[in-house]
């Protein structure tokens, strides 16, 4: 039921507004902070009127914390989980829905027991394979005495090792293996009638070519919201990125901004600190903005 | 072209089996029309011969070549959905290339076929558009020419028209004979409309219940029905049918309240059929007239060309189509009267034709009620 009366609409208005303002006053706050001078930023209450030192500041962060490689490693990992989860989730249900093969119930349950064990819960085993990918096969190895045998024919000790620590790879690769990206397409993949998948069977496509052909351009609203999703989620990732990069080359932006918070003794220079927060969120405001144009292009078009 | 053979085919669903043993014959270039009520496995059966759907037991052949294990695409055959299924974020003309496309026909080729089937179909116009772009009339056109242009020995329709209004219906129904005609490639079509049946058909495949009830031409079928369920399935308004009792002298209908003194019929006395008459072989005539059957009329159902009068014989509905203008008042009396010719017999048990009577009757006399 719509009803659209002047005082009505006057109040959704006022929430609505309420709301926003609840929403960005953080923002702007954070805004003000970065553009005060050190004397300004630490007065109570701090003023709310900008300050001149804006683009200062935000020098000043961008050197001290040296964010230009940060947001580069941040930016080559946030685009790799996302590309990742959209093809790896892509791949994964289309398998799941379209296909009938032994253990399929068994697979889509363990896929789906990830979704109740984040990262966070399994972060010391995956840090152990991280750190070495082959140690479960050494250890298996090690167990059936394969090792051994192999030792006593070649003279040979087997000792598997391959490292992913302070490695893009070792960044990505976790956190693309979770389940969510595949439930999403699970769920749209079944709303795409039979009849279109017979009429590719009966049009001569075979499994990958309706794949390529058919699910994926019908997806593509699916994919966008995703990758978006993704983006934001892997760019805002911390305890991860902090456990396995212990080399400042790999480190991400994120997890850098601590560089730009006063420690205790030194200086409150939060202007700096506020700039550097401001930086940081840039990017992923921009991919948000740019997507979105998507997401309402996907909405308004409606397909079908 | 091709001819297609079906032999002792079953399909289960896990523990169910919805076709229970199907054997039919389609000649080459012949258009057969599956008629059945909805869930009698018509598209089940339609999409074994497509390759969509396993065959559970028996076989099928494409121009004696056993079908079972080759994919669709391998089978030759183009197929005409009830929803269309057209690629929603294809153009037509994308639409319907795109079985040459997989089939890595040159674009330039593949311009020329889409453009050629176009023109049949009148869809020219229309080939940059998306199918959500187009009425429903359109998407069946395109939905044709997906299946046209691959030029398939077998066209297999399930229920096209379903979706359309009834003059669209009709309007398509011509193009599909039309197009028939002009490709002459063997036909499958699926549908439980018997108007659509009777008009499309060279022959008729009337399904019930996962079997074949009757093949024939539309004609024949409705002429001599092979069995009650298709006696009183194709017709519209359905054939009456009244239960009656073979007696000595003939048979007593409804319950002993009349008798039907027919010749001789050769079944044991005492054996229960079903005697039908169809509502366009009665004839209605003035109440007492010697012979006539008394009936009370219930409703009266103005066709235009003609009218349905429904009456109540005893208790048992009946119906009668007559295109004299008559208005007989609801609960007047009137009296029936038809050719013993035109009764048909059925087993009461079984539902099967019985034929006994045509062997025993020279020539039609009136049946004496
Ligand atoms: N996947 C399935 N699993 C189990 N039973 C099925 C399945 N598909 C169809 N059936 C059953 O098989 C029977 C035949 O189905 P089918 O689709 O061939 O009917 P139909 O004659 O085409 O009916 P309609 O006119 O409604 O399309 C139905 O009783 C249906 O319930
Ligand atoms: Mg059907």
């Amino acid at each position: 039921m719509v009803e659209r009366t002047p005082i009505l609409n006057f109040f959704t208005h006022l929430i609505l507004f309420v709301g926003f303002v609840f929403c960005v006053a953080p923002f702007v706050i954070v805004a003000i902070a970065a553009s005060h001078n050190l004397k300004d930023v630490n007065d109570v209450p701090m003023s709310m009127l900008p300050g001149s030192d804006f683009w200062i500041n935000i020098k000043t962060a961008w050197t001290t914390a040296d964010l230009g490689p940060k947001l580069l490693n941040s930016f080559i990992m946030a685009f790799g989980v996302a590309a990742g989860k959209v093809i790896v989730s892509a791949l994964t249900a289309f398998s799941i829905v379209y296909f009938r093969y032994p253990g399929r119930m068994l697979i889509f349950w363990l896929i789906f027991i990830t979704l109740m064990l984040p990262l966070e819960v399994r972060i010391v085993p995956t840090y152990a394979v991280v750190a070495n990918v082959l140690e479960p096969y050494q250890t298996i190895m090690d167990l059936t005495g394969l090792s051994w045998l192999i030792e006593k024919i070649s003279g040979v000790q087997v000792s598997l090792s391959l490292g992913l620590l302070n490695s893009y790879s070792g960044l990505i690769l976790p956190l693309v293996a979770t389940a969510t990206g595949t439930f999403l397409y699970r769920q749209f993949f079944l709303t795409v009638p039979d009849e279109l998948t017979e009429a590719a069977r009966m049009d001569g496509a075979g499994a990958l070519r309706f794949f390529v052909d058919i699910l994926l351009p019908l997806s593509r609203n699916n994919m966008a919201a995703l990758g978006t999703i993704m983006f934001l989620w892997a760019w805002n990732q911390y305890l991860w990125p902090l456990l396995i990069t212990t080399d400042q080359s790999h480190a991400m932006a994120v997890t850098e901004l601590k560089q730009l918070i006063p420690n205790v003794g030194g200086a409150p220079e939060w202007h700096i600190a506020m700039a550097g927060t401001l930086i940081v969120m840039l990017p992923p405001l921009i991919v948000v903005v740019l997507m979105q144009r998507w997401f309402v292009r996907g909405l308004i078009a409606t397909e079908k | 072209m091709a001819s297609i053979t079906i032999r002792g085919v079953k399909k289960n669903y896990a523990k169910t089996q919805v076709v229970h043993g199907v054997d039919l014959d389609f000649a080459s270039g012949e258009f057969v029309v599956i008629l059945g009520p909805s869930g009698c496995g018509k598209s089940t059966l339609l999409r074994m011969i497509a390759g969509l759907e396993e065959i559970s037991e028996g076989t099928i052949a494409i121009d004696n070549t056993v079908v079972n294990k080759l994919e669709p695409r391998e089978r030759g055959c183009a197929m005409v959905f009830q929803n269309y299924a057209l690629y929603p974020h294809m153009s037509v003309a994308q639409n319907i290339g795109y079985s040459l496309k997989v089939a890595g026909v040159a674009a330039a080729e593949r311009t020329q076929r889409i453009q050629a089937v176009a023109r049949v179909l009148e869809l020219e116009h229309l080939l940059d558009r998306k199918p959500m772009a187009l009425s429903g009339g359109q998407r069946q056109r395109v939905a044709m020419g997906r299946a046209m242009i691959r030029e398939p020995k077998v066209f297999l329709f399930d229920e096209p028209l379903s979706n359309l209004d009834a003059k669209l219906r009709v309007q398509m129904r011509s193009e599909i004979r039309k197009l028939h005609r002009r490709l002459s490639a063997t036909s499958v079509f699926v549908t439980h409309d018997q108007v659509e049946a009777m008009t499309l058909a060279d022959r008729l495949v009337v399904m019930n219940g996962g079997r074949v009830e009757q093949v024939g031409t539309p004609a024949e079928v409705y002429s001599r029905p092979a069995s009650r369920f298709v006696a009183t399935f194709v017709g519209a308004p359905a054939m009456n049918m009244l239960e009656g009792t073979v007696t000595l002298d003939g048979l007593s209908l409804l319950g002993d309240s009349r008798k039907l003194n027919v010749s001789r019929t050769g079944l044991p006395v005492g054996s229960k059929i079903a005697v039908g008459i169809r509502p366009e072989a009665v004839r209605m005539v003035a109440p007492g007239t010697p012979g006539a059957l008394a009936a009370t009329v219930d409703l009266i159902e103005e066709l235009g060309a003609g009218r349905v009068i429904y009456v109540d014989l005893d208790g048992a509905p009946f119906s009668v189509v007559t295109s004299e203008i008559v208005h007989p008042e609801p609960g007047s009396t009137v009296g029936l009267q038809f050719a013993e010719s035109d009764l048909h017999f059925f087993s009461s048990e079984s539902g099967a034709r019985l034929d006994v009577f045509k062997a025993s009757v020279p020539e039609p006399a009136p049946a004496i009620l």
